[in-house]
């Protein structure tokens, strides 16, 4: 049994006198313990919405959930605040995208940490201080114990994601999401960062769900990658055979669109046409054709289904999709789960 | 190759050094920014003029502010008025009073009730608008219906014009100097309530909070540990501006009639209002307490000014 299984979840925006917009359209994907999952997409695509769907941390008003997201057995959509609060920090944690404002300007790193020590953990004084201390040291910051004394705008980028980091795995959560941890920071900085988080997900055996719109990270990272479109899933892959055979034309218009230094001399740059548009429903057909090459009239009857067009185990959401060079016709076999 | 390792070694030095040149918290931080800015250091100047004027006047005044010295020379209703001269610096009041020394007692005055005051206003404004911040903060109904009562009644408040608010108040109590300081903090407490309750609710959305919830933090210790204090440099600020309408606004109540009963004992406000009747034949009475007050008014509201400036998270290098 996969450690965190989102089932069809759909998130759904009601603004008074608007019509709802759907953030997230019923959106399933697995992650299983110690593993590394990508959910990658375009910025208003729905993986950060999801992310704090998944934390409880979306506003109660004005917000409705559907589908299930079960954690370990227990569903986190419907569970009572008091409960989610105990599992937040210890069963779950979450790094956010910009380090800076993730800690609170005017109270010192150390009053920081040793809160969550003190939260979940029980400890105070002392010996909060000497694991406060310790977590910053096992994240890499150099001179801790006079680190703990500062304020977040002392510290660098990369060392305030590194506390953030430290704080974060306090407890030793079963599963991490990073919201874009890297965005924010240099690019050196961001490998470094990397390398952290890949690192504590080896040692400790954490599940780690990371969230980002940079391919390159998921290159370097994820095991599984699930790409977003509007909403949905519209491919889901090893990372291997995603970046081998990417199939549903968004996903093989993203990778077309990174500049490579092994392209030839001269080459442009394919970038995918226009931009993403939240007022199209996949009810009516495929949200990405007004972007697609490849569009038909078939593309505009109806959601596409999720298929393995080609290698089992590789999903994707088109009817026509971008088939590997060598690869038998469309097979059209329905995908399971 | 000495050379070489000696150029490492001052490197290795100079980089270890600038590092430990940065500030601290936030507070030390803002004092640094404050002691390099101009406006702080002339509205300092000018307070502290003012406080030390408070402590010592009633000792350096020359003569006894309340005492008729000169009777035989001023007439008022013969247009008589003694102007500024060897013996008294400003000249003499309507009543044949040292000006000089009633303006250097009066200073004590002003200054008691524009502290008093702000700090009433300060106090509860602050314990009503942070309860209903942090009410807000915690959710759930009965925060919120909290937040809603509380804060209809400080809006109704706010609904008052505050001189007319401070008046009522003060023919309620009746005249006294203690009527003319809790007029003018109960006007005070809907502003201060209402910037703490506003600058929490900002703060409440901020990433850190959302940050510190997602690590399980209690949403008490949410908003008294994280809130709160990211919330009150707009409120220390408005206090030190506050100072000044406060003194202000003590000054009116006093010129209206409503301050302390004892005309003898001076008091700028008071000297203003007395210095009215006599406008055409000696208008410098009037100015000399207007000037003090004015004065004092803009050396706190420049130290406000660049207070603000200093705890501006934006402008926080």
């Amino acid at each position: 049994m996969p450690l965190l299984s989102v089932d069809e979840l759909t998130i759904t925006f009601a603004g008074r006198g608007q019509r709802d917009a759907r953030a997230v359209d019923g959106v399933s994907f697995d992650v299983d313990q110690g593993q590394v999952v990508g959910l990658v997409g375009e910025s208003g695509c729905g993986k950060s919405v999801t992310s704090l769907a998944l934390m409880g941390l979306l506003p109660g008003r004005g917000v409705r959930l559907g589908g299930r997201a079960e954690f370990d057995g227990t569903d986190l959509l419907t569970l009572p605040a008091a409960r989610m609060r105990d599992l937040r920090g210890t069963q779950l944690a979450m790094i956010f995208q910009d380090p800076l404002s993730s800690l609170n300007p005017v109270v010192p790193i150390g009053v920081q940490v040793t809160e969550i020590l003190a939260r979940h953990r029980g400890m105070r004084g002392e010996a909060a201080r000497k694991e406060a201390a310790h977590l910053l040291d096992r994240v890499g910051i150099p001179d801790p114990t006079r680190r703990l004394k500062e304020y977040p705008h002392q510290l660098s980028g990369g060392m305030r994601q590194r506390a953030l980091i430290a704080m974060a795995v306090a407890c030793a959560p079963r599963l991490l999401i990073a919201d874009e941890p890297t965005t924010a920071l240099d690019v050196t900085i961001q490998a470094q960062i990397l390398e952290l988080l890949k690192e504590l997900v080896d040692q400790e055996g954490t599940a780690l769900l990371m969230i980002t719109h940079d391919l390159g990270v998921v290159a370097g990272l994820c095991e599984q990658v699930n790409v977003l479109y509007a909403g949905k899933v519209v491919e889901s892959a090893g990372r291997r055979a995603l970046f081998d055979a990417p199939t549903h034309p968004y996903a093989h218009g993203l990778l077309g669109s990174i500049p490579r230094l092994d392209a030839p001399r001269g080459e442009a740059l394919r970038p995918i046409r226009g931009s993403i548009n939240d007022r199209i429903d996949w009810a009516d057909g495929c949200a990405f054709a007004p972007r697609c090459d490849r569009y038909t009239m078939e593309c505009l009857t109806g959601t596409p289904a999720l298929t393995e067009p080609h290698t089992p185990g590789h999903q994707a959401r088109c009817v026509n999709p971008v088939l590997p060079e060598g690869a038998t016709s469309p097979q059209r076999t329905e995908a399971t789960g | 190759m000495s050379t070489k390792t000696d150029k490492i070694d001052r490197l290795a030095e100079l980089t270890a050094s600038t590092e430990t040149a940065t500030g601290g918290s936030l507070w030390v931080e803002a004092w640094r920014r404050l002691k390099q800015s101009k406006m702080a250091i002339i509205g300092a100047v000018v307070i502290g003029a003012f406080v030390i004027l408070a402590v010592i006047g009633p000792w350096v005044a020359p003569y006894d502010p309340t005492a008729q010295l000169w009777r035989g020379e001023v007439f008022t209703n013969r247009n008589i008025f003694v102007g500024p001269r060897a013996e008294n610096w400003f000249g003499l009041d309507h009543l044949a009073r040292d000006e000089f020394s009633r303006l250097l007692v009066g200073a004590r005055q002003t200054l008691l009730v524009g502290i008093v005051a702000t700090l009433l206003g300060f106090t509860i404004g602050a314990l009503v608008g942070g309860s209903a911040g942090a009410a807000l903060t915690l959710g759930g109904k009965l925060g919120q219906r909290y937040d809603t009562v509380v804060m209809r009644v400080i809006d109704m408040m706010l609904a008052l014009p505050s001189l007319l608010l401070a008046v009522t108040i003060a023919a309620v109590m009746g005249q006294s100097l203690t009527t003319v300081m809790v007029a003018v903090g109960v006007v005070q407490i809907p502003i201060f309530a209402r910037l703490l309750r506003g600058a929490m609710l900002a703060q409440g959305g901020k990433d850190y909070v959302v940050a510190a919830q997602a690590l399980g933090v209690r949403k008490r210790r949410v908003a008294l540990g994280h809130v709160l204090p990211n919330s009150l440099s707009p409120v220390i600020v408005q206090a030190t501006l506050s100072l000044a309408t406060a003194i202000i606004e003590a000054a009116a109540l006093s010129y209206l009639g409503l301050g302390n009963p004892d005309a003898a004992e001076p008091e700028w406000g008071v000297m203003l209002a007395q210095a009215q009747k006599y406008f055409d034949a000696a208008p410098m009475l009037a100015v000399y307490p207007a000037l003090g007050i004015i004065i004092t008014a803009l050396g706190f509201t420049l130290l406000g000014e660049a207070m603000r400036e200093a705890l501006d998270p934006k402008l926080r290098s």
